[in-house]
């Protein structure tokens, strides 16, 4: 692995190391596989494919967000910058399918850019950056549907709500779309010089400065990166759903980093996962899905289930890193 | 270095500096000039009584995120915090508001504990230990009251939101005696120093044997009571208990008056009387902005731009 050692010698530690790595994926084999028996419906084609979908979303914005962690940053703007991109695009569903892609992927660019900007260029902390392009994204997003009384809704028939609720053999476009994003982006974090700068970076900035590695365009890059694919997921959202809906996305930054953190990318920067995050996702989803199909559980335990499980993989993961270094 | 960055560098960090210590100050005043000037019925007791009784909950939970902040730490479970508080006080305000108060702060108490406690002896990140608080702190207060908006008709418990002692509001003379005593923690009290030097250099305090562990865990002890604080006068002063709206997005408006006020996010310092300011000045841009009919949407970008002019003069200092 990039940026972690194990000492060869130490069992214990290279056991610590693997269930850092893998402890995610084990825990969702064993979770699918218990929820599998325990309720009936889960295990129907109707419940995969809806489940597989609706990770997809929040796959597509946690990759931008496993880039910017890795750095040893955090983009609390993700989740406006979501619902931003989701009205924009069923704004410009009107003026045709380029307009509908094209228009929220600038302005979420642009936001995601300006952060970047920010971080990089005067050393301002990340999450105090983010946080105000969050009230700012959001607030545009209320300006721009006159406080949110007005929905953008996309005309059926509309090329592009096939983006959103299109099919290819049974399974949703979006998951298939959030596939190759995955692909592209493991390809661009282990194939690639950025890729490289990005671990450099979250590693020791410092080092990756005297290295002579382009730190500060790299930052600005990941962060304009993040708000691009926000604002893709934001897309795909307003597709699914026929309108851009103001509403979503309050939290969803928090969803994002939980599931990055899940897969394995530790908060501190320096090392971590495409695959780990979409393990992650996965495990959220179906934490979801279970809540779901309980069915007599208060919805509102879904938000405690999943602060519950953030801390929980933190603290698992801080514990595994102590006996490491041990 | 050219010449005209060293003859102009001077002038800059002097200008940095005075900003720091009373930008925000100056910034009240002009803001309730600009108010005075252009504002119609601002000048009258009834309104400045409304300013400062809003304020009050913001200033509250500000003093508390000013200590963490002074750690080098940050609490953004407080929004949450102050909705577990609210979704408590109807369960036991039948045995009377005094029990209903102490069991809404004993909660604070112990969700504070509960994120010192990771961040001190875990060593986990502040924001992330208190961004799962965040998150499932106020789902466990929606839990508790069953996701539902309670009246409260107590007029004894109503009184500590509505209520006057010798013509001031209640709400501003707790919030008033708090900061007081916030101050008299930070400058005249050894926590006080300890905490200020844990913050500017942890390492060094550790190494010096200052009770490191003990001055965080207090900390975000004494932010998470003060959120409850909060959350009871909000509640008071709605007459409802509402957890789903109760200290939304307070986080961000206690960091914004704590900074504003001159205590840097890079911890080592703690500004009482700015951080006072700083809550009064959020309150004063809102209420501009809302008696000018500007829509909640400008508000807040206008927030949005507040907080990064004042992180990137703060961070003038920290980079000298």
């Amino acid at each position: 692995m990039t940026a972690t050692t194990t000492q060869p010698n130490a069992s214990g530690a290279a056991f610590a190391g693997v269930l850092q790595r893998q402890g995610a994926a084990v825990v969702l084999v064993l979770g699918v596989a218990a929820a599998w028996f325990a309720f009936p419906h889960f295990g129907t084609a109707d419940n995969l494919r809806s489940l597989v979908l609706q990770g997809s979303f929040l796959a597509v914005i946690a990759l931008g967000m496993t880039f910017v962690i890795i750095s040893g940053g955090i983009d609390l703007s993700v989740g406006s910058n979501y619902a931003l991109g989701g009205v924009l695009a069923a704004y410009g569903a009107q003026y045709g399918l380029v307009v509908a892609i094209l228009l929220p992927l600038a302005v979420c660019s642009l936001i995601g850019l300006v952060n970047g900007l920010l971080i990089a260029r005067t050393g301002m902390a990340p999450f105090i950056v983010t946080l105000a392009s969050l009230l700012f994204a959001r607030g545009l997003l209320l300006a721009l549907t006159s406080e949110g009384s007005t929905t953008y809704k996309v005309e059926p028939g509309s090329a592009f709500l096939w983006l959103g609720q299109g099919t290819i053999f049974g399974i949703g476009v979006p998951v298939y779309l959030t596939l190759v994003l995955f692909a592209l982006g493991g390809l661009l974090l282990r194939r690639t010089r950025f890729g490289q700068s990005v671990f450099a970076i979250g590693g020791a900035e410092q080092s990756a400065l005297l290295m002579g590695l382009p730190v500060a365009r790299t930052k600005i890059s990941l962060y304009t990166l993040s708000g691009a694919l926000a604002g893709f997921a934001g897309v795909l959202t307003a597709a699914y759903l026929q309108s851009g809906v103001t509403v979503i996305g309050v939290g969803t930054e928090l969803d994002a980093i939980s599931v990055v953190v899940i897969g394995g990318t530790l908060l501190t920067g320096g090392a971590g996962t495409i695959v780990g995050t979409l393990v992650g996702v996965l495990l959220r989803t179906l934490i979801q899905n279970v809540i779901n199909q309980i069915g007599t559980l208060d919805s509102n335990y879904q938000t405690v289930v999943s602060g519950a499980f953030l801390l929980v993989v933190v603290v698992i993961q801080r514990l595994l890193a102590r006996s490491r270094t041990r | 270095m050219s010449s005209a960055t060293l003859t102009r560098t001077p002038d800059r960090a002097k200008v940095t500096a005075w900003l720091q210590n009373y930008g925000v100050y100056l910034a009240v005043v002009v803001l309730l000039l600009f108010n005075v000037v252009f504002t119609e019925n601002f000048l009258s007791a009834v309104n400045f009584r409304t300013q400062l009784v809003q304020a009050a909950p913001v200033c509250v939970v500000a003093l508390g995120m000013a200590l963490v902040i002074g750690t080098e730490g940050i609490d953004l479970s407080v929004g949450s915090v102050m909705s577990i508080a609210a979704a408590l006080i109807p369960l036991y305000l039948g045995a009377g508001p005094l029990t209903a108060i102490i069991v809404a702060v004993i909660a604070g108490v112990v969700s504070g504990l509960f994120s010192g406690y990771l961040v001190a002896y875990l060593g986990i990140q502040p924001i992330i230990a208190t961004l799962a608080l965040l998150v499932g702190g106020r789902g466990l207060a929606l839990v508790i009251a069953h996701g539902q908006l309670v009246q409260l008709h107590n007029q004894d418990f109503l009184e500590l939101g509505t209520g006057d002692l010798l013509g001031v509001p209640i709400m501003v003379i707790i919030a008033g005696v708090l900061a007081v005593l916030a101050g008299l923690v930070v400058q005249r009290t050894t926590f006080g120093r300890h905490l200020v030097a844990v913050g500017g250099n942890r390492a060094a305090s550790t190494l010096a044997g200052l009770p490191v562990k003990r001055v965080l865990i207090s900390v975000y002890v004494i932010s998470g009571a003060l959120a409850a604080v909060a959350g009871v006068l909000a509640t008071s002063r709605l007459a409802a208990s509402d957890p789903s709206d109760v200290g939304l997005l307070m986080e961000l408006s206690a960091i914004t008056a704590v900074v504003v006020g001159g205590t840097p996010l890079t911890g080592g310092r703690v500004r009482v009387l700015g951080t006072v300011f700083g809550a009064l000045l959020m309150q004063l841009v809102q209420a501009t902005l809302i008696k000018h009919n500007l829509p909640d949407s400008t508000a807040q970008m206008v927030q949005a731009a507040i907080i990064v002019v004042a992180v990137y003069v703060a961070r003038e200092r920290s980079s000298r």
